[in-house]
């Protein structure tokens, strides 16, 4: 799942990626990054991005299993 | 009673005040913020299920560390013109510093922790550092 300008600069809200191996969220990222310009400029700096695996915040070397839901977005501006 | 919400529509600030009001003898204090949009629209984009449980685990964290007797907080998304109410946080002890240093507490780690972004007619509102040095003082 995609949020904000993460989701923008993607073109797409949700989207399905299939894992026959384990990855980290950082290689994971790496992989998404190659499938269209989009997701390149998206995805370029990862300083300015969050990543959350079921609801949860996860840092860059966490590991998700086949199945979770991943959100990439950026640092979040709730609150006032 | 302890009850995050997130919502499209506006909230009323009496009737969540007077739920705390109503929770027992032993309410003194209830501490009560709204955070209203100022100088431009907003558009308020959020993630549902994370924002619900975030916003749920602040309301049990604070919990742990003062002796509230309830804390509510409501978070609006969508569009929301200057002056609106966008965000409502209350809590309710029996003596007043608890109340008022949940509520800041509260607010504080909301700015870090609830999956919003706020879009401003001229682009999406950047997340500040002073945020999360705000946060991290708790």
């Amino acid at each position: 799942m995609y949020f904000a300008w993460v989701r923008e600069r993607i073109g797409l809200s949700t989207e399905d990626i299939d894992l026959e191996a384990p990855l980290s969220l950082s290689a994971l990222a790496d992989r998404l990054a190659a499938r269209s310009d989009g997701h390149a400029l998206a995805l370029a700096d990862r300083s300015r991005v969050r990543a959350a695996v079921n609801q949860q915040f996860e840092i860059w070397d966490f590991v998700p299993k086949n199945g979770d839901e991943i959100a990439l977005f950026p640092p979040v501006t709730g609150g006032y | 009673m302890f009850t995050a919400s997130v919502s499209g529509n506006p909230f009323n600030l009496a009737t969540e005040h007077a739920r705390l009001a109503a929770l027992g003898a032993d309410v003194g204090a209830i501490v009560s913020f709204v955070g209203q949009v100022r100088d431009t629209p907003l558009e308020l984009e959020h993630y549902p299920a994370m924002a619900q449980q975030q916003l749920q685990a602040l309301l049990e964290e604070a919990r742990t560390r003062w002796p509230l007797k309830g804390a509510t907080i409501v978070h609006r998304y969508g569009l929301l013109q200057v002056g609106e109410p966008i965000v409502l946080v209350l809590t309710a002890s029996s003596h007043r510093a608890a109340a008022f240093e949940a509520a800041e507490y509260l607010m504080d780690w909301l700015k870090t922790k609830a999956p919003f972004w706020k879009k401003a007619p001229d682009g999406w509102v950047d997340a500040k550092t002073t945020d999360e040095a705000a946060a991290a003082r708790w």
